[in-house]
């Protein structure tokens, strides 16, 4: 790691002044992927602003109905929150399929919708990317790519956002609450993470000096209609390859509101809601979820190591909804696929 | 103290109870709580696997939550108090959860062994697991390459009965 000073902020407000005076600098809070990052060396900053201490751990239910979880909530604590596992299963299952016990007790909320890329490209200095060095070229394609994109790919960065938990919030309509030198904003969790365009070193569209200050989950009307199904190359403790948070209103037999979210297959949470309307009203079984599989692949592209992924995605999507369906979620410690 | 300090580099002053003594310090920022606890603090019984959080060998305790030691700053934690393998047990007064792995022979080279004892100590009090797949799972932040994983969860399964927190019981896999 290279030297850096350091900084503790105590407020909100003061951590936003101290990254508006201090351009080099970047915010710490469980540190999982920062310091990871910073002993590569795949980021340096000349300072880091130590975010442990602002009052952003809680978990509040809103008047709405909503639950609002702070920032700086571990990833441990909104799994095993109450709430959460009454009303957002989906958010609790897919964070319990991610990483370690270890690294979800220090790991934050607003730190995991900010982790980067794990494309080995990017961590390996030596090595042009154009995320990590913008204009250097993309090692990636025609390189070893098992692990790339299959949608929305670009011919500057075909990597993808790692997280399980985004995609679990993709699928629930989440709001991103921010706060920044020009005041509080809210963004829409489709509108948080981008495509790579031709600015593949930004991640998401949080503007410069911005924070993360919590995130709004609002009311749901799934019940036991969702799953979060993970493939990996092992059972646990590794990234997804294709991951789907899938959530269903059934009434009748039939959808009434139809949510699929992927992860591992594009440079964000990849959620396609046009894809899904076209679903609406049409009858729960086999050749419905073949259909929205295909539809929802549309245009997947693989990059020769990771062809393989087209059709493990759509294998997964299908068994996705029918663990929806049948209000079976996939059981994150017995791994088994029903 | 033991001072591995450069000149002329940023330096933050803190404190932390390790093993329940309160001690201060003066560090480099940079200082992971492992380099501080195995440099310094000559308490190696914390081992470095692959200072990247991907094996667990590094799992200590920070205010009774086991933590990956590697990828934190000792300088964020001012004010936490640690527990090592140093602190759980002593060689004549070995914690239960030592105990267990001596005598189910939970290890072979041993080095994963620190780590997986601190976890698995975390994961009792944690009381999610209830069943031994669901040991299995929530010991998977720990890597062992001797491969001693059957008698670790047979250890951890016994602390559990002995402590009759685990209401299933369910045959062996
Ligand atoms: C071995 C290993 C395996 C893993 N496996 C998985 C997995 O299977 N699935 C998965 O989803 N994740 C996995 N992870 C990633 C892990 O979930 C993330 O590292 C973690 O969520 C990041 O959170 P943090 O609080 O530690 O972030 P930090 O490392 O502290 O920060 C990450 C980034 O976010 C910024 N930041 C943090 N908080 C804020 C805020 N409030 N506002 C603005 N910026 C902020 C920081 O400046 C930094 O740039 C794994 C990590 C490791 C090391
Ligand atoms: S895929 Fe993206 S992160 Fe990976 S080498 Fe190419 S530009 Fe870098
Ligand atoms: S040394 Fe920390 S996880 Fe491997
Ligand atoms: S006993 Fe050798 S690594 Fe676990």
């Amino acid at each position: 790691m290279r030297p850096f000073s350091f900084n503790r902020a105590e407020t909100v407000k003061e951590a936003i002044a101290a990254l508006a005076q201090n351009p080099d600098a970047k915010l710490l809070a469980g540190g999982t992927n920062l310091i990871d990052l910073m002993k590569y060396e795949v980021t340096h900053p000349g300072m880091i602003i130590d975010i442990n201490r602002l009052p952003l751990k809680e978990i509040t239910d809103l008047p709405d109905g909503a639950l609002r979880i702070g920032a700086l909530a571990s990833n441990s604590a909104v799994a095993y929150d109450e709430r959460v596992k009454a009303r957002f299963p989906l958010l609790s299952s897919a964070i319990l399929a991610g990483a370690s016990p270890q690294l979800r007790n220090a790991a934050t909320t607003g730190g995991n919708l900010l982790q980067r890329t794990r494309c080995y490209y990017f961590y390996d200095t030596a090595a042009p990317c154009n995320k990590r060095a913008p204009g250097s070229g993309c090692s990636a394609i025609g390189g070893v790519n098992r692990i790339h994109a299959i949608l929305g790919a670009n011919p500057a960065c075909i990597a993808v956002h790692p997280s399980d938990m985004c995609v679990a919030l993709a699928a629930l309509d989440t709001v991103v609450e921010v706060e920044g030198p020009q005041g509080a904003r809210e963004i829409a969790f489709l509108d948080f993470h981008r495509l790579a365009g031709d600015e593949p070193q930004r991640d998401n569209t949080l503007q410069t000096g911005e924070i993360i200050t919590g995130l709004r989950l609002p009311p749901n009307p799934f019940g036991q209609n969702h799953t979060y199904l993970k493939i990996r190359d092992r059972l646990s403790y590794a990234f997804a390859l294709v991951s789907v948070a899938a959530a269903i209103e059934i009434d009748k037999g039939r959808i009434i509101d139809l949510r699929v979210a992927l992860g591992g297959v594009a440079h964000k949470p990849w959620r396609d809601t046009l894809a899904e309307r076209e679903f609406a009203d049409r009858a729960i079984g086999e050749s419905t979820f073949r259909e929205i599989a295909e539809r929802l692949l549309i245009g997947a592209k693989g990059q020769g190591q990771n062809d393989f992924k087209i059709s493990l995605a759509r294998n997964a999507i299908i068994r996705a909804l029918r663990q929806a369906a049948a209000g079976t979620p996939q059981d994150q410690t017995v791994k088994a696929i029903q | 103290m033991a001072d591995a300090r450069s000149p002329d580099l940023p330096v933050c002053n803190i404190s932390l109870s390790i093993n329940g003594e309160r001690q201060k310090f003066t560090l480099h920022p940079w200082t992971t709580l492992l380099d501080l606890l195995r440099g310094p603090l000559e308490l190696s019984g914390t081992k470095k696997g692959c200072d990247h959080g991907q094996c667990g060998a590094c799992t200590v305790l920070v205010d009774g939550e086991r933590i990956n030691s590697c990828l934190k700053l000792a300088v964020s934690l001012d004010g936490a108090g640690i527990i090592t393998i140093e602190g759980l047990g002593s060689p004549n007064g070995l914690h239960p959860m030592q105990e267990a792995f001596v005598e189910h022979d939970a290890y072979q080279c041993g080095y994963c062994t620190p780590g997986q004892i601190c976890s698995a100590v975390a994961l009792v009090k944690e009381g999610h697991a209830r069943s031994r797949a669901e040991i299995r799972e929530l010991m998977s932040g720990n890597l062992c390459r001797c491969g001693a994983y059957t008698n670790i969860a047979d250890a951890i399964e016994e602390v559990m009965d002995t402590q009759r927190i685990r209401p299933v019981k369910e045959a062996a896999e």
